[in-house]
């Protein structure tokens, strides 16, 4: 396989068959939190991917130039940490100059960011998969950060319409998105197997 | 004495508090991803709930040591930084001392380093409070939290594959539900105890 299909393969398998929120339970606080309304949803969703893709491509050149030479892979998760605290302040202050309303409808969940699960999960993966390409490593994060904007708008929309739905008292809120989720899952499983 | 006594009970409410009325996984909906991650048998859980607590445990005590020198713009930071080293400390204890256990859970270890659990008791409690209250807060909480991660790790292990902490649980010709191992079993088995949960504080009240 040349390079370009192996980077198609990478994007599709990190995109919708190993889908981090779906079969890696990567980033369910704001899955569930922020996924009230579908135009909050895309926001937060365009914000994780830029993100994860700044990040997954940062600490990766980190570990492979500075770490890995000089044997201070120990020190990893606290570097890893840093760069994604000050990626997530980058972002933070990019939003607030242009776009003040959308920074006030995010409240707590922007900062939040830096304690999502999907952006350490995935640098940890790239990690784990040994990925030891820069281009694949930018490919499967930028995917990474797709895969969680489809998760999050698909749940959203359904979170719009079940606003109508007559549901149980005590399943309301949290309960019954997370049954949703459930049943989500169990179509993206339907994928499983298709790419490795 | 009267006051001792009342001080006492205050900081047994401090305790229990994270058992039950403020229980992180619950109540807050805090700590998701290793509760639906870890919980498809009941030793990975126990073991996730354990380094949860060692890591709750020291970090509160640091930043409730340290919470007269902190900057306001800063402290998110610190929180982070006190906490991924107490994570690579638990980190390298399970890969030294039970290898197994630490490949099955994998990433989820380093992940407890973005367990909203942790950075929110820190911000909540740890900073403000004495060292004393401290600790027994993160007791509570931590011990909460291993709570539910058992019983959702019982109930799914017992349905996908008829055992539990790998004893042979159910008669011989139950059919096991392999859809409980996966992550669907997960998400609703966790939507439906959050539901309960909900029926049993309407009852109370």
């Amino acid at each position: 396989m040349n390079t370009v299909q192996i980077l198609l393969m990478g994007f599709i398998s990190v995109v919708i068959v190993n889908n981090l929120v779906f079969t890696k339970f990567l980033g369910i606080c704001p899955y569930l939190g922020v996924s009230g309304r579908i135009d909050m949803a895309f926001g937060m969703g365009c914000a994780v991917t830029f993100v994860v893709t700044l990040s997954g491509t940062l600490t990766w050149l980190i570990d492979h130039l500075i770490l890995m030479p000089l044997g201070l892979e120990v020190t990893r998760y606290v570097c890893f940490i840093l760069v994604i605290a000050g990626a997530v302040q980058l972002v933070e202050m990019y939003v607030r100059k242009f776009f003040p309303s959308l920074y006030d409808s995010f409240g707590i969940f922007l900062p939040l960011i830096t304690t999502n699960c999907a952006i350490l999960g995935l640098c940890l993966f790239i990690n784990l998969w040994g990925i030891d390409n820069l281009l694949e490593a930018v490919v499967l994060s930028a995917g990474a950060g797709i895969g969680f904007t489809l998760a999050i708008c698909i749940m959203a929309g359904i979170r719009e319409n079940l606003n109508l739905a007559d549901v149980p008292d005590s399943l309301k809120g949290a309960p019954i998105t997370l049954i949703t989720a459930g049943l989500l899952t169990l179509a993206f499983m339907g994928f499983a197997g298709m790419i490795r | 004495m009267a006051n001792d006594s009342t001080s006492s009970v205050s900081l047994s409410r401090t305790f229990l508090t994270g058992l039950w009325h403020e229980n992180p996984v619950l109540r807050l909906l805090l700590g998701m991803c290793p509760t639906l991650a870890v919980t498809a048998a009941v030793k990975p859980a126990l073991t996730m709930g354990l380094s949860v607590i060692f890591v709750l445990l020291c970090s509160n005590i640091v930043v409730s040591l340290m919470r007269n020198l902190l900057k306001p713009h800063l402290r998110i930071l610190m929180f982070t930084l006190t906490i991924s080293t107490f994570v690579t400390i638990a980190d390298l204890f399970l890969k030294a001392f039970a290898p197994v256990m630490s490949e099955t859970l994998g990433p989820y270890v380093p992940l407890i380093i973005v367990n909203c659990i942790i950075i929110c008791r820190a911000e909540a409690c740890a900073s403000k409070n004495t060292l004393l209250v401290s600790v027994l807060d993160a007791l509570g909480m931590g011990a909460g939290f291993t709570l539910i991660l058992c019983v959702l790790a019982g109930i799914r292990e017992l349905l996908a594959t008829g055992r539990v902490f790998e004893i042979q649980m159910m008669p011989g010709e139950f059919v096991p539900w392999a859809a409980m191992g996966m992550p669907v079993g997960a998400f609703i088995t966790l939507g439906l105890l959050l539901g309960l949960a909900n029926l049993i504080t309407k009852k109370k009240i």
